[in-house]
């Protein structure tokens, strides 16, 4: 069953490597004592425990608790990457704010600069008035068509929609 | 006020809409020279807008990372900046920036300086087990940095490039880590820490948690970083 389970996590890549090789192992390991629950009171007894299962259970909470302290470890080093990712984002939106507060500037001020700042500029007042112009283009259209104030406005919360 | 150094003023804002626009303009007021940096913490109300508004600089994080992280990209900043000197003032009105220039003057003398409560200035007031924690703090960071720092835990601070660097890739996240654990991390590489007597406001939003067993959470808290801090490397 966790064979199986663990197989399909692999296949489907939703599992790394290194964890899956993990579980396989254990998997593979617990299988034979499993079938045959008595093959371990030989050893258990040598080790002064009173039967198999109970060692097969003292030693799945021990490597279960590192599993734990392995995963703790994991999440933290995950935690302080996404903290920096978020700083480097932050720094970097703002420095964009900052650049395009500037493109203004340098369009009104040095005409070398001009060259460069237009094509910005021009893209972004293309880019931002496109979805505008074009519900202008569709709400008069259907409007023509069926001469109804309610088509148009349902064609309106079409677009608020997308 | 020295002007022939880079000063930034780093505010770390969450959810601060209120309060912000007055500390900005306030710093304006008594510093026009030096530059603000608003570090918006994840805030999901207007503080980004009403900082932008008020001609501060504003850098957003994504989601909310606390104190220590808002504080550590307000550091990034002022390092990849240039800044010579960053400044951290609390966005809830509760730091007066008059004594801004007093923070500055500190850094002669020492690379962190702290504007500390309980100094002979003001009269704010703690009891009971916040008020031993506090106690404890002090006593123990006071021995190491060898002078009176009779607030340790307060986020009024001043530091100079040096410590800028320093904070800038290592800083806490942990609630009091960024206010404790920065100053013995500070203290246990070498640098200069002193600090200025200060008054500090009632804030402007927000009621400072005064239960006992807040406090008393606050005691164990307090001890736990002490600890971790004095035994890091």
């Amino acid at each position: 069953m966790l064979l199986v389970l663990i197989f399909e996590l692999l296949r489907r890549r939703q599992l790394r490597e290194k964890y899956a090789v993990l579980w396989m192992a254990v998997g593979l390991l617990t299988l034979p004592f499993g079938l045959v629950p008595d093959s371990l009171n030989a050893t258990a007894s040598h080790l002064g425990v009173a039967s198999g299962a109970s060692l097969v259970l003292f030693l799945a909470v021990v490597f279960l608790l590192l599993v734990c302290i392995h995963l703790c470890w994991e999440a933290s080093r995950l935690e302080d990457e996404t903290r920096a990712l978020a700083e480097e984002v932050a720094l970097i939106r703002t420095e964009l704010r900052d650049l395009r507060a500037q493109t203004p500037d340098g369009v009104r001020g040095a005409g070398v600069r001009q060259a460069h700042a237009q094509p910005a500029t021009a893209e972004g007042t293309a880019s931002s008035s496109k979805p505008r112009s074009g519900a202008e283009v569709i709400a008069p259209r259907r409007g023509d068509a069926t001469g109804l104030g309610v088509v148009d406005s349902s064609s309106v919360e079409g677009g608020a929609h997308r | 006020v020295n002007v022939d150094k880079k000063v930034l003023i780093i505010i770390p804002a969450w959810n601060e809409a209120e309060s912000v626009g007055d500390v900005i303009a306030e710093v304006r007021g008594e510093l026009p020279t030096v530059d603000i940096l608003v570090v918006d913490d994840g805030s999901t109300d207007d503080t980004t807008n009403v900082a932008l508004s008020f001609g501060a600089q504003v850098t957003r994080l994504p989601y909310n990372l606390g104190v220590g992280g808002a504080m550590r990209l307000g550091y990034r900043y002022a390092y990849e900046n240039d800044y010579d000197v960053a400044i951290q003032v609390d966005a809830d009105g509760q730091h007066d920036p008059r004594y801004v220039p007093k923070l500055i003057d500190g850094l002669s003398e020492a690379s962190l300086v702290i504007g500390a409560r309980f100094a002979g200035e003001g009269d704010y007031d703690v009891r009971g087990p916040r008020r031993w924690a506090m106690k404890l703090l002090s006593v123990v960071l006071s021995r190491m940095a060898k002078t009176q720092l009779t607030d340790t835990t307060s986020g009024f601070r001043a530091c100079d490039r040096d410590v800028i660097g320093l904070f800038a890739q290592w800083y806490p996240v942990e609630y009091l880590g960024d206010t404790v654990e920065t100053v013995v991390r500070a203290i246990r590489l070498g640098h200069k820490v002193v600090q200025v007597p200060v008054a500090m406001r009632p804030r402007a939003g927000g009621t400072p948690s005064a239960s006992p067993v807040k406090a008393m959470i606050y005691l164990g808290r307090a001890l736990i970083t002490l600890l971790l801090a004095i035994n890091r490397k």
